[in-house]
């Protein structure tokens, strides 16, 4: 487990050198105390031997989020979270490393395989000594705030790519993390946006320097596993002049009770002609049928677009979570660049979600495309959230947006609310949104053909999510497929 | 007359004349055929002063005067008229007085007196009848909902109302069937006479059996390839384009 | 809320203070409002609902109570239009006997000489609902029997410059037609000068009852005008509305509809055109509260100069409200690089069995649309006027009144007329 004692031996350190907070041992997992403050703050810094900088950058938006009140324009209702009552930071305990899949934990195993992952990445996540053979994926896996693997590193590090836990980047490479953390998502934007800020533990970075295209899809798999520990990831991606890069985000978690919370903030800086792809299946527990447990999920994810002619492409399929609140959204700043999100949110039982973009039309002869395809079932709330503003220099910026609901059964509830801002003559903004039912007409068809209703509403679905899905890398497009027929078990009669 | 000398255009950056030299002499209708992308319905933007075209060099002069330097109206009111291979639709504009304006804004331009609503009226009922269209077309609104045909169809008629010293007709038979090609044949014909010169840009022979053509013009990569009498068009049919290209080459 | 809208604010609880005890109708309604009001304000830009409609201006202008006699000499009668059908007219939000002429079967009364504040449907619990509640004098109470088809009828909103300094009115409107009624109504605003006109009108539509409303606002380009209009619509009952915003500095129309019984239905034809420096709003709310109702909605917004328009349109559909049929369209042209358009519109569905769809344009003139007009020789400032005309013709032509059509017609030709080229 050689990665696995790479990334933790100088967390290992700190924990051994007595720091007076203690760590109360849980099983697997290491907590700090319960509660927020500078202390708490101060214990994080110095658990992942941050430089000066960064500790003053987290006080700040520590400081900023004590100002801050919770939002609720959304359409979103859950009891308040007691802040004073989580975990903020959580490591793993070392253990010695497995040699084989046998030796690694069954239920971590069983995760994986409802994940669709295939056997030799599971390995990998697991920390098992990795097989030869040619590898397309590379893995950083984040387990309860600290990364535990990475791989590939090699690969990568010979075309230039910087792939590793965001700590580890702090460490390596300072003036590159100073330079771009923040510089999206300022630490006072938000209320969730502040406090990750205030306590990220881990998280990815991505260097892609000039004129590289990254040579394989990178990956991170989130899993939130300890019993109330907020999950408070931050990712850097940047791509310099003429670089590409796609990278995957899916997420899991097993059941639990009790609510969690997780706010992470995903930053992207593209710059001339560069690319950056998104993509994330988000299928975290949604809570039991009956509405209990569940994750919190508020994240905010952005991307600027500073270079010409640089593109980000968001693609999401969020199927998970009892509370979504999530807005990944691109500032088209240079000129000619491109901006799209592509998005499936699908919501069962009592699920919550709102959930949406914005495209911040900058410069000159920009464009973005929206798809969002919303699916309500059961007694769930789906919104649509979205902003398309062209500022006064944006001549000739074009924005089109479809947006769909459909909706499955007659307590669920499904809402659009798109703010349309221009202030540019030149530039040409569309919407369109629909709202309808499945069709019964197509059910009755697949049925006579022999489907099962639930097969038949997997079809329909999936059929109305195909302009989303086929934006996807194949392997999550798989992935996500099966993902909406199992999310939507049990919503129809 | 018209009289095209090397002119060259490009769209993007993307150059697509090459260097057209053409003369049309005044009376004559010259045809100008060429495979899809050879630059035909470039060349009928570039003399009716579309956008986005641009001009690299070259002249096309309408009478002697100068129409590159000229507005697309100014063009109009000059005499050219441009049949369009899609007729745009002009919701809440009616046909009539879309008619009516175009007419004596060109009347105006040329310091003729304007025609009111009732003269105006009295010219357009008889075009109509003359062209065999229901009356209802000039009370609809400006090619919405009408059909392929009709929309060639409005395109003479504005033709025949507006009376220009040259039109030119982009691809005007695509998507006609035999009757409707009559009709917009018959149209042309009316019109011909000495004060009168069409260019007529096709892909395919079959028009110009209606609208015998002095002139045949063969372009071929955004260069006048080849240029013959009538019977080039039929040996085109026969041959294709790729055999008269590769022996112009 | 800032310091500028609370003094503004406070102008007019101060004003409420001094005439309470003179002015008609349950003064626990009024109180009510007033507290309500107080606690409020004026609505600022972090209020959600006013987000893209500033009332900055407002706060520039000190206004006053219009004076309470108005000399017929000063009737500013150049500004009413001879429709040859019966009026009622109204001078600085007061009913004008003398210049009203009364119609056949209707039951007409004035809100001053049989005050009542209605419970407004959808709630009006807005801070301008509140205004008008808290100030009302006067204003015009309809009322059509059960299956009377009381044919057309025009309301006229007149403001004068009598007093000589700023003025705001809040008229204050309850309209009703009875089971099977039917009335066209033709609801015209213009005046002269500085003021602020603040109708609220409560409307209620009984079962298969129909009423078409013309609405033309044609305020001074001094005037700020922002009304709310609620309506209750049973079943089978229909309300079609054509608004058209042609006037006023800054005008805002609410439009409030709940269609509360089976197969009731709601139509909206605006159309907004405005230049300068001026802002124009339709913000609506369709409820659909009821199975097989339907909303169809077409706004559309043309911007000239520095001007700043806004669609806000949400429609709901409640919880078993099956078969529900809601369509929404904005269409907004922006002619000068300065002009703003802000369009958001809404849909919050609780119920499966439905078509809701909406669509929002924002762009310039059709670039096709220009050249084919030119190169039929028709000059360039000419076409772009044509386009304006005919981007706006559709919702004209759709008036159902010749008269109120003229009167759309020449103002929106006066308006392209004035356009700098």
């Amino acid at each position: 487990m050689q990665a696995v004692a790479e990334t933790t031996d100088p967390v290992q350190a700190l924990t051994q050198s007595g720091y007076k907070w203690g760590f109360a041992t849980e099983i697997e997992t290491e907590l700090a105390p319960k509660g927020l403050n500078p202390d708490i703050i101060r214990l994080i810094s110095a658990r992942k031997g941050e430089p000066g900088w960064l500790l003053e950058w987290r006080l700040k938006a520590y400081a900023a989020w004590l100002t801050m009140t919770e939002p609720h324009w959304a359409m979103l209702a859950y009891p308040p979270i007691d802040y004073q009552d989580l975990h903020y930071y959580a490591a793993p305990k070392r253990k010695p490393g497995p040699q084989s899949l046998d030796q690694v934990d069954p239920e971590l195993l069983r995760t994986y395989e409802k994940l669709g992952i295939p056997l030799r990445e599971r390995a990998i996540l697991a920390g098992v000594e990795p097989a030869e053979g040619s590898r397309q994926v590379a893995v950083d896996a984040v387990f309860d705030s600290v990364s535990v693997a990475t791989t590939f590193r090699e690969t990568l590090a010979k075309s230039g790519v910087i792939f590793c836990p965001i700590s580890e980047a702090v460490r390596e490479h300072p003036e590159l993390v100073q330079r771009y953390l923040g510089s999206v998502v300022p630490t006072g934007d938000n209320y969730f946006a502040a406090l990750n800020s205030a306590v990220f533990t881990d998280g990815s970075f991505v260097f892609v320097p000039k004129g590289v295209r990254c040579p394989m899809e990178l990956s991170t798999y989130f899993r939130i596993n300890a019993r109330n520990t907020g999950q408070f990831e931050r990712t850097l991606i940047i791509a310099e002049d003429g670089a590409q890069v796609s990278y995957l985000e899916g997420c899991t978690a097993p059941q639990r009770d009790e609510n969690q919370l997780h706010a992470a903030v995903v930053e992207l800086v593209a710059l001339n002609e560069a690319q950056i792809k998104y993509s994330t299946v988000q299928n975290w527990y949604p809570g039991d049928a009956e509405g209990r447990g569940g994750i919190y999920n508020f994240v905010t994810k952005r991307g600027a677009c500073r270079g010409a002619r640089s593109r980000i492409s968001w693609t999401q399929v969020e199927t998970g979570s009892a509370i979504t609140w999530k807005y990944p959204s691109c500032i088209l700043q240079g000129e000619d660049s491109v901006g799209e999100f592509y998005s499936v949110a699908l919501t069962n039982h009592h699920q919550q979600a709102d959930t949406g973009t914005k495209m911040i039309h900058i410069g000159p002869r920009t464009r973005s495309t929206i798809v969002s395809k919303g699916i309500s079932a059961g007694q769930s709330n789906n919104t649509y959230r979205g902003l398309v503003r062209i500022q006064p220099k944006a001549s000739g910026a074009r924005s089109h947006t479809q947006c769909d609901s459909l909706l499955i059964g007659e307590e669920c509830g499904a809402h659009t609310v798109p703010y349309i801002e221009s202030r540019n003559a030149s530039a040409k903004v569309e919407h369109e949104a629909t709202t309808s039912k499945i069709d019964e007409d197509q059910l009755f068809y697949c049925r006579q053909r022999g489907l099962s209703q639930e097969d038949a509403v997997g079809l329909i679905v999936n059929g109305f999510c195909k302009d989303v899905l086929k934006e996807l890398p194949m392997e999550f497009a798989v992935e996500a497929q099966k993902l909406l027929a199992v999310s939507l078990e049990g919503s129809v009669g | 007359m018209l009289q095209i000398t090397g002119l060259a255009a490009s769209i993007d950056g993307k150059d697509i004349l090459r260097g057209i030299d053409l003369t049309l002499p005044q009376g004559e209708v010259h045809a100008i055929m060429g495979p899809n992308g050879s630059g035909k319905s470039t060349l009928s933007y570039v003399l009716a002063g579309r956008d986005g075209y641009a001009v690299t060099s070259g002249s096309a002069r309408l009478d002697g005067a100068d129409l590159l330097a000229m507005t697309p109206d100014e063009r109009a009111a000059a005499g050219l008229f441009l049949a369009f291979q899609y007729p745009v639709e002009l919701p809440g504009v009616g046909n009539a007085n879309f008619l009516r304006t175009a007419l004596n804004a060109q009347r105006r331009a040329r310091g003729e007196s304007e025609l009111d609503a009732v003269q105006f009226l009295k010219l357009a009922r008889a075009a109509t009848k003359q062209l065999s269209m229901p009356d209802d077309m000039l009370k609809r609104n400006v090619n919405v909902g009408f059909s392929g045909g009709e929309k060639k169809r409005n395109e003479v008629l504005q033709m025949a109302l507006l009376r220009p010293r040259l039109a030119i007709l982009d691809e005007t038979d695509s998507g006609l069937d035999i009757d409707a090609l009559k009709i917009v044949a018959e149209g042309v014909n009316a019109l011909r006479g000495p004060n009168f010169s069409a260019l007529v840009i096709t892909h395919y022979q079959r028009l110009l059996d209606y609208i015998v053509p002095d002139r045949v013009h063969v372009l071929v990569g955004g260069r006048i390839v080849r240029s013959g009498g009538p019977e080039l068009a039929h040996a085109l049919e026969a041959d294709g384009y790729a055999a008269i290209a590769a022996e112009a080459a | 809320m800032s310091a500028a809208l609370a003094e503004t604010a406070h102008s007019f609880l101060a004003r409420y203070e001094g005439l309470r005890d003179h002015l008609p109708g349950d003064g626990a309604a009024r109180q009510a409002a007033a507290a309500a009001f107080a606690a409020s304000g004026l609505p600022g830009p972090r209020d959600e609902a006013w987000k893209y409609t500033p009332l900055r201006a407002l706060t520039e202008i000190a206004f006053h109570a219009p004076l309470a006699a108005l000399a017929d000499a000063r009737a500013p009668s150049a500004l009413l239009p001879e429709l040859g059908m019966p009026r009622l007219v109204l001078v600085d939000g007061r009913v004008q006997p003398d210049l009203s002429v009364l119609p056949d079967g209707v039951h007409i009364s004035g809100f001053a000489a049989a005050p009542e504040f209605g419970a407004l449907p959808g709630g009006g619990r807005d801070a301008m609902a509140a205004l008008n509640t808290m100030l009302a004098e006067d204003g015009v109470r309809i009322e059509v029997p059960e299956g009377v088809d009381a044919g057309v009828l025009a309301v006229i909103s007149l403001a004068s410059e009598a007093a000589h300094h700023p003025v705001d009115f809040h008229p204050r409107h309850a309209i009703r037609l009875n089971a099977g009624a039917r009335l066209t109504l033709l609801e015209l605003s213009r005046g002269d000068g500085v003021y602020l006109h603040n109708p609220l009108t409560e409307l209620q539509v009984g079962a298969g009852a129909a009423l078409v409303a013309v609405r033309l606002q044609e305020e001074s380009h001094s005037a700020f005008h922002l009304s709310g209009t609620y309506a209750e619509i049973a079943d089978g009952g229909s309300y079609e509305l054509f608004l058209l915003h042609l006037g006023a500095r800054l005008v805002r129309s609410e439009i409030d509809v709940t269609l509360a019984g089976p197969g009731a239905r709601f139509a909206l034809r605006a159309a907004q055109a405005l230049g300068e420096a001026r802002h124009a709003d339709i913000t609506t709310i369709v409820r659909h509260a009821a199975p097989h109702c339907a909303s169809r909605q077409s706004v559309r917004t043309v911007l000239d100069g520095q001007a700043r328009g806004v669609f806000q349109g949400r429609v709901e559909v409640a919880r078993g409200a099956q078969k529900s049929d809601g369509y929404q369209m904005s269409q907004a042209l922006l002619l000068s690089p300065d002009a703003e358009m802000d369009t958001k519109p809404q849909l919050e569905i609780y119920a499966d069995d439905v078509k809701c769809s909406h669509g929002a344009t924002i762009g310039e003139l059709d670039a096709d649309q220009l050249f084919y007009l030119q190169s039929r020789g028709v000059p360039r400032a000419e076409a772009r006027g044509m386009l304006v005309h005919a981007f706006l013709a559709e919702t004209v032509a759709a008036l159902p009144h010749a008269g109120a059509r003229g009167l759309a017609e020449s103002a929106i030709a006066a308006w392209l007329g004035a356009r700098p080229a």
